[in-house]
């Protein structure tokens, strides 16, 4: 097991120190989830009242679209240089390559996200409670990216690749939007989290716990198909 | 006691959808061999060294390595096994010491950085193992390939085309290595459609077509005019 989740974290470093050097993923995502907020802040007028209502779909509409990008990137560079072959004849069970490739987006999304959030909040003139948050963010973001880790691989074999992630990602990704949404509202207008959205947590825990284990179990047949 | 062929290849079969790759190939490559593929493009060199090297599961039939056939878990078989393709396997934002570093953890090589100090000074590169893959030209990535392949000392160096791209100089420079390889014991199987290239070194030969073995012989058996016109007999005939 310690080797397996080694050689994981190994894909996952070669992935951080290759976009840490060519900020490639990282730069497109974070201009992509910035854009976005400053249409979303020109376009929509908000009020004092329905501000804090819209903020978390804004905001999770941003994170969604500047993480497809992401995503799909992670594996589109992993096939244009033709790297995938040399990863799947390491002598490691091939879902060790989805764990390294989750942990990798799971970081960029994160990143983004944690560039983004600032400025969301200024420029909608929102205080965001930031520990809180940082559950269904977190919960949401991870089910995002066992997602379309999954789904990059598979669309990445696929002339249509770049079409045709958002749409067999966003479908299955639903509920977890919707709950993720739910939960942020709930701490973005300082009610209790535990008491108020506890069943939406619990929709966003178990969505990860099978989608991951799904994935994990289905990544070698993903792969060679 | 007669050891049993390294590699052995037995009514291998592999479609994609409606088109048939391989059809029906046997064939046996022993310890310390050294086999070369000859075809033209499509012929199907590409998949089966694909398919032993566990890239691609056969439609049907059976691989063996070492009388140990390759169903189910192929992870351990993968130790045995080193890769030179169309494509480098390397990363381009990493160094040349980082990509072997990478693969040579990733193949559980103990004592990993004396294994990249040697292999750097056998294909020249160790002036330049801390400069970034994307600086290096052509031939030196495909020296780094090379180190790369042999990161965790396979037995078995499957060569998929490796003279690709390469200038006169580093295809004599390629050739020696890999007669040096040869030398050492690897057992090494070669695809190529020039059959000049591919039968500089090889102990034996077998000309694929449309997905079928045609023709197998030593290389002795045959001298190189003979060979090109056996091997233009077949390719530009209908199989």
């Amino acid at each position: 097991m310690r080797a397996y989740l080694r050689k994981a974290w190994l894909i996952a470093w070669k992935d951080l120190v290759s976009e840490w050097r060519s900020r490639e993923v990282f730069s497109i995502m974070a201009v992509f989830a910035l854009l976005t907020i400053l249409i979303f802040n020109f376009a929509l007028e908000l009020s004092s009242v329905n501000r804090v209502e819209v903020a978390p779909g804004l905001l999770w509409v941003t994170f969604i679209f500047a993480g497809l990008l992401g995503v799909n990137r992670s594996f589109t560079r992993e096939q244009e240089q033709g790297n995938l072959a040399g990863l799947m004849m390491v002598p490691v069970d091939r879902s060790a390559i989805y764990l390294g490739k989750l942990m990798g987006n799971l970081a960029f999304i994160v990143s983004v996200e944690a560039v983004t959030l600032p400025l969301f909040a200024a420029l909608f003139n929102i205080s965001v409670p930031v520990w809180p948050l940082l559950v269904p963010l977190l919960l949401g973001t991870l089910g995002f990216a066992i997602i379309g880790t999954v789904f990059a691989a598979i669309s990445v074999n696929t002339r249509l690749r770049d079409v045709l992630l958002p749409v067999l990602v966003l479908p299955i990704f639903v509920p977890v939007v919707i709950a993720a949404v739910k939960a942020s509202s709930t701490v973005f207008a300082r009610r209790s989290l535990l008491e108020e959205a506890r069943h939406w947590i619990g929709l966003l825990v178990t969505f990860d716990v099978l989608f991951f284990t799904l994935a994990v179990l289905l990544f070698d047949v993903i792969l060679e198909e | 006691m007669t050891l049993p062929p390294l590699i052995e290849v037995e009514d291998l079969h592999k479609n994609y959808g409606l088109r048939r790759a391989l059809r029906g190939i046997h064939m046996r490559v022993a310890q310390g061999e050294w086999v070369t593929l000859f075809g033209p493009n499509g012929a199907g060199k590409t998949t089966l060294i694909h398919i032993i090297a566990t890239l691609v599961r056969p439609s049907r039939g059976t691989v063996r390595l070492q009388g140990h056939p390759l169903t189910g878990d192929w992870t351990e078989a993968r130790r045995h096994i080193g890769l030179v393709s169309h494509r480098s396997f390397l990363y381009p934002d990493l160094t040349a010491a980082e990509n072997l570093r990478l693969y040579a953890h990733l193949y559980d090589v103990s004592s990993p950085e004396a294994r990249i100090r040697a292999l750097a000074e056998r294909v020249g590169l160790a002036k330049r193992l801390h400069d970034p893959v994307r600086t290096f030209s052509r031939g030196m990535v495909q020296r780094l390939t090379i180190a790369r392949a042999l990161i965790h000392d396979p037995q078995i160096l499957l060569l998929d085309e490796p003279y690709t791209g390469l200038d006169a100089g580093a295809v004599a420079w390629l050739t020696r290595l890999l007669g040096q390889m040869a030398r050492e014991g690897h057992t090494i199987l070669m695809a190529t459609h020039n059959v000049e290239q591919g039968l500089a070194l090889c102990d034996r030969a077998i000309i694929l077509h449309r997905g079928r073995l045609v023709f197998e012989s030593s290389r002795q058996a045959l001298s190189p005019d003979e060979w090109q016109a056996v091997y233009r007999a077949y390719v530009e005939e209908p199989a």
